[in-house]
């Protein structure tokens, strides 16, 4: 909302200065935005007097003046055709900056001739387009005198503050530069001017007439009109013209003109039609879908069944409340006007500019909310205004509806108001605040004024007061706290999300933040990309689904990374997945990315390319740290965005998958532009159980003293027989003495094929037996040994190497 | 027993000369092994006299005590000669980098969250959590923010699809986490102080706007919490978060569907040279919006507002990880540059505490 500080006094009586104003504003809710204040830029400019001009010697258009200034007399060329002796003008001196040109004077020579400073025009100073001569100041003022105090006195719209405010949605009142003068004289900055209601006698019944269906008053209750004949209409005064320019409106002419000054003079939009063009009568009623109109923005509108529109015998002329149409709108020739003040209620307006995609200075205050009791004085106003300037005769008021009764009464406790707001303000001056408001108070029963919608409980007075009062005034007061020693706060899942993620990153991941929405096809690589998880509004088609999986993010940054040279990285992310549409259909998952090679080249050898046993050992460290059991199944037949044979699940029984790990199938890779290698671990850490007991005790350890016996063996085993299978085989062979089972060594491919058969592999284990109560003999350890190729025999179908 | 000294002499000259193990061998052979020549001597003690044998037995042990000594230190010598030959060979260069070790880091959002939660927790607040799928219920009715309130315009709102024949209003990409004010509250009751960080949606991407960005909501209520404790609250929250004593916050009268009264609250700041100054000078800096929980806000969640009322107020994690941390852009948040996340992640092991402090 932009108004001038001019507009503003006309409204309030005040000696206020306008910092004074501005901080005023903001503190009241009025946030101010912007503030453009002329006298700024144009304070430093003085006035001088040209005593002498003298044509230039070597230029026929350029005249050297001798020019009295407050430092003495300056020689100044000048070039405009109005620069000549005994004119007063504006003076820029050497080092000033002229705005209209972005220039800094300096002393110059002008053909051979020096020159000590400019004569400005209104062009250079900002003030207008003008640019045919230089300013020449009506009037004596006094060589030396400021520039802008010949303007405050002789053109005060010239230096005008232009102020914008952010208006909050519950305000609409403060849409109208009257609701703002109101606040301020709240708060004591001034007080309120009178605008009393003009009385208008009309001397004939207006012609045209208007009625509201039935099924329309609930939108359009009232609606007030006079019919203004042999107007002539033409370019509106030259202050009204100013006014709207100052606040970004286009003067078009008088009669539009007045309906957009009180628009913003009064938050009371109004429309004018061209009586002559309006065949027969006006109806207000609701479109039965499909009929069209041109607005006044030229644009054709279809209108849907139920919206309310204005209409003539030729069918709808306005869109009710939002703009009105071309065809009866007001031209320069407009000689009859009818004149319509109508209170529209905010939801239909709302719901039908939302649909038609219509943003007008009407709808955004009807939808806000205008004042209702103030629909026949705003006629009045407007068309006292278009009488006084355009001349004419009145019609009767025309009337169909009857306005609104919104009158309430709300409780004030002037106690709640010092216990929510926690400052203290006297119950007296609680009420007179209101009263400034403009809320009636009787007893402790509080009516709010008709231009204020949005109060609409004892809430709303608290805030009244609070505002008007001050709240920079707050003084901070402890609040209560614990005795003690402060109790944790996180919830056991809580810990969990912490835990993984600084686990990952202890691990060497750098942790990423995705966005929650991704493209439909990334989505359905990934098992999603339904239209249960599709937004309906997405900002682009590269967000348009919510992401099932982690993993895409992830890989579109390593190829964003990949593409700025970063060949080697492991990302991570841990935060939501969605599974379906609905609230509860969201997980979080902590998922690492390992693409390209273990680190960069060295001399050492250590680098290598990342493997799926590297996002196994990551997976399992995750699982580690956040609790998860020791002993997890690990499982085949991952989804399918895994590679088939390289990937795997690791599982608390056959449906409790608590992680998957593996490389990425090459085809999904490729459909995210990511050059591999890259595997990957995803961890759903809300899956492993929390534990059920408190305690902090952990099991007694126990360990034997006698001394350990590692004894080694190699099998060769079919090819796909899985490492698990013998190992668990062995630690079989005796529950009690095995205290641990690995494999050392593996020995596969062609080579070990051509050594030990087709489809055969050797895989060596080294077996740790423990003795609890006495130290093994050579006897024992043979019968262990013995057991144990024999359950790797039976278990495998695995035999000794040879 | 003649010819002692001469002995001694002969075998601790020959070991002081000896150049190798091998030639020290030879030489404890000869002197004390079983027929080197102090050996031999010794035995021949048994054939003495007892006042014989009395002068003569110390004196041989004496000289074997003697030669051995010698033996063993030259035995040192020369393996500590031998191994410093060795240390001065083996020389690697030692400018050489160190294997390389890849380094994780956290990403400031969830670093700031922690430091966040450390200081409310420190307050007595704990952490709710919600959706970011929410019901339009959730997210604007039960916040009051009715259907064609102009607010719900100005949220930006993402919509979920939803099929016609689901009679039900599309769900919304929760636009702030104030829908867990209201899950709170059903579940847990009153009194309660909670802290709700997470992702928030709005349609809205530019310069400084990313369709998705982080919030963190509070609530307090109880008996008796008025606006002046709220204002103390934040005024500790952003000494501790900015390590800043007396840091000063101004309080602008504003609107908010679901608080009444309603302030947006400024921090003191400056800009020195182009450079944002938090804690000083005159200059007001807008960080987040607050305000008593409006009756409706409470009504929806099942409580009194005759009897509890309280404060919540809303802030953006991002704006404030910038702020603290001198990020400059909200859009590099999201975009994984890892040359971003290594500059403006942080140590995992660096984990924000009230007792090791909040910044880093």
């Amino acid at each position: 909302m932009k108004f001038t500080l001019s507009w503003l006094k006309h409204h309030l009586d005040t000696d206020a200065s306008l910092e004074d104003i501005l901080y005023a504003l903001t503190d009241l809710g009025l946030e101010v935005e912007d503030v453009v204040n002329p006298l700024d830029k144009l304070k430093d400019f003085t006035v001088a007097y040209v005593k002498e001009a003298e044509k230039h010697p070597d230029a026929d258009k350029l005249r050297v003046c001798q020019v009295e200034t407050d430092d003495g007399v300056q020689q100044i060329i000048c070039g405009a055709p109005n620069a000549r002796a005994g004119i007063r003008v504006v003076l820029c001196k050497p080092g000033m900056y002229v705005p209209g040109i972005d220039t800094t004077i300096g002393v110059g020579k002008i053909r051979g001739v020096e020159s000590f400073g400019m004569m400005a025009s209104e062009r250079e100073l900002e003030l207008s387009d003008e640019h045919d001569g230089i300013i020449e100041l009506s009037g004596e003022p006094a060589v030396g005198s400021k520039f802008v105090d010949w303007l405050a006195a002789n053109q005060p719209e010239k230096i005008d503050p232009v102020i914008e405010i952010a208006i909050t949605p519950n305000r609409p009142d403060a849409l109208g530069v009257r609701g703002i003068a109101r606040d301020l004289a709240a708060r004591g900055l001034g007080t309120l001017k009178p605008v009393p209601t003009p009385e208008i006698n009309g001397s004939f019944a207006s012609p045209v007439s208007v009625s509201i269906d039935d099924d329309t008053l609930s939108g359009c209750p009232v609606f007030y009109g006079r019919l203004i004949k042999g107007v002539k209409n033409g370019p509106s005064p030259a202050w009204l013209q100013s006014l709207l320019k100052a606040v970004g409106l286009r003067p078009i002419s008088m009669l539009v003109d007045v309906t957009n000054f009180f628009t913003m003079d009064q938050n009371r939009p109004l429309h004018v039609f061209d009586a002559d063009k309006v065949a027969g009568n006006l109806r207000v009623h609701r479109a039965r879908g499909g009929e069209k109109i041109t607005a006044l923005d030229d644009k054709e509108y279809s209108l849907s069944a139920g919206m309310m529109v204005i209409s003539d015998d030729n069918g709808p002329e306005s869109i009710a409340g939002i703009m009105g149409g071309a065809e009866t709108g007001c031209t320069e020739d407009t000689v009859n006007v009818f004149v319509e003040s109508a209170y529209w209620t905010p939801v239909e307006i709302a719901k039908t500019g939302r649909k038609l995609k219509i943003n007008s200075d009407a709808r955004y205050r009807f939808e806000r909310g205008v004042d209702p009791a103030f629909t026949p004085d705003g006629l009045d106003h407007a068309v006292k205004m278009i009488l006084d300037h355009c001349g004419g005769e009145a019609s009767e008021v025309v009337v169909a509806g009857a306005v609104p009764d919104v009158s309430r009464q709300y409780k004030l406790d002037t106690d709640r108001v010092q216990s929510l707001v926690g400052m203290e303000i006297p119950a007296e001056t609680q009420v007179t605040t209101l009263q400034a408001l403009g809320f009636e108070v009787d007893g402790d029963q509080v009516t709010p004024p008709t231009w204020r919608p949005d109060v609409l409980g004892s809430a709303d007075l608290v805030e009244e007061v609070a505002r008007i009062a001050s709240l920079t005034k707050l003084e901070p007061k402890p609040m209560r706290r614990a005795v003690g020693v402060q109790k944790p706060i996180l919830t056991p899942m809580q810990k969990r999300e912490v835990l993984a993620r600084r686990t990952v990153a202890a691990l060497g991941y750098n942790e990423c933040v995705t966005y929650s929405f991704i493209d439909k096809a990334s989505a359905e690589l990934f098992g999603g990309g339904s239209d249960a998880v599709m937004l309906g509004n997405p900002i682009s088609a590269d967000l348009s689904h919510m992401r099932p999986s982690l993993l895409p993010g992830l890989l579109a940054a390593a190829a964003r990374n990949q593409a700025r040279g970063i060949a080697d990285m492991a990302l991570f992310e841990v935060g939501p997945v969605f599974h379906g549409g609905e609230p509860e259909e969201q997980e979080v998952l902590a998922t690492g990315l390992l693409v390209g090679h273990t680190g960069p080249r060295d001399p050492f050898g250590a680098r290598r390319a990342v493997d799926t046993y590297d996002a196994k050992a990551d997976a399992e460290a995750v699982l580690s740290a956040i609790g998860a059991p020791d002993k997890l199944m690990v499982l085949r037949g991952a989804n399918n965005w895994w590679h088939p044979g390289r990937s795997g699940k690791l599982s608390l029984g056959p449906k409790n998958v608590l992680a998957g790990f593996g490389e990425i199938h090459p085809k999904v890779l490729n459909a995210m532009g990511v050059k591999g290698p890259a595997v990957a671990f995803a961890v759903h850490i809300a899956k492993p159980p929390f534990p059920k007991k408190k305690g902090t005790t952990r099991t007694a350890l126990s360990f034997s003293d006698l001394q350990a016996v590692d004894r080694d063996f190699a099998f060769v085993v079919d090819e796909k027989v899985e490492v698990l299978t013998l190992l668990n085989a062995a630690k079989g062979a005796d529950k009690v003495l095995i205290s641990d089972a690995s494999v050392f060594d593996l020995f596969s491919g062609a080579k070990a094929e051509a050594q030990m058969g087709e489809g055969k592999k050797s895989v060596a284990i080294t077996v740790r037996l423990q003795p609890k109560d006495a130290t093994l003999t050579d006897k024992d350890i043979e019968a262990v040994s013995a057991k144990i190729i024999e359950k790797v025999g039976k278990a495998t179908g695995g035999v000794l190497r040879g | 027993m003649d010819g002692l000294d001469a002995v001694k002499a002969k075998y601790l000259g020959g070991i002081a000369e000896a150049a190798d193990d091998s030639a020290l061998e030879e030489l404890r052979l000869a002197a004390v092994g079983k027929k080197g020549e102090v050996s031999l001597k010794m035995r021949e003690l048994g054939k003495m006299t007892p006042e014989e044998r009395q002068v003569a037995g110390p004196a041989l042990n004496a000289l074997k005590n003697e030669i051995n000594t010698a033996l063993a230190a030259k035995k040192e010598a020369l393996e500590d000669a031998a191994l410093n030959e060795r240390l001065q060979a083996e020389w690697i260069d030692v400018s050489l980098s160190g294997r390389p070790r890849r380094e994780g880091t956290i990403h400031p959002v969830s670093q700031v969250t922690e430091e966040i939660t450390a200081i409310f927790a420190d307050l007595g607040f704990s952490v709710a959590e919600g959706p970011q799928i929410e019901s339009d219920w959730y997210n604007f009715d039960a916040l009051n923010i009715a259907p064609e309130h102009p607010a719900r315009q100005e949220h930006d709102t993402f919509y979920m699809h939803r099929e016609e024949s689901d009679g039900r209003p599309p769900h919304v990409l929760r636009t702030h986490t104030s829908p867990v004010q209201i899950r709170h509250m059903e579940k847990h009751g009153v009194p309660c102080r909670i802290i709700a960080p997470g992702r928030v949606y709005r349609a809205d991407y530019d310069q400084t706007h990313t369709p998705m960005f982080h919030q963190i909501e509070g609530l307090a209520i109880d008996k008796d919490i008025s606006m002046a404790n709220l204002k103390w609250v934040l005024e500790e929250f952003f000494a501790a978060f900015f390590d800043l004593d007396g840091i000063k916050t101004r309080f602008r009268a504003s609107h908010f569907p679901f608080t009444e009264p309603s302030a947006e609250v400024d921090i003191q700041c400056s800009w020195v040279d182009g450079q944002l100054r938090i804690g000083e000078g005159d200059g007001w800096m807008e960080v987040l919006g607050s305000g008593m929980v409006h009756p409706h806000v409470l009504r929806s969640a099942g409580v009194d507002p005759d009897q509890w009322q309280g404060f919540a107020f809303g802030m953006g994690i991002d704006r404030l990880a910038m702020l603290k941390y001198g990020i400059p852009d909200l859009r590099a948040f999201f975009d994984s540059d890892l040359r971003w996340l290594r500059h403006y992640g942080f140590s995992c092991l660096d984990q924000p505490s009230i007792h090791a402090g909040v910044n880093r």
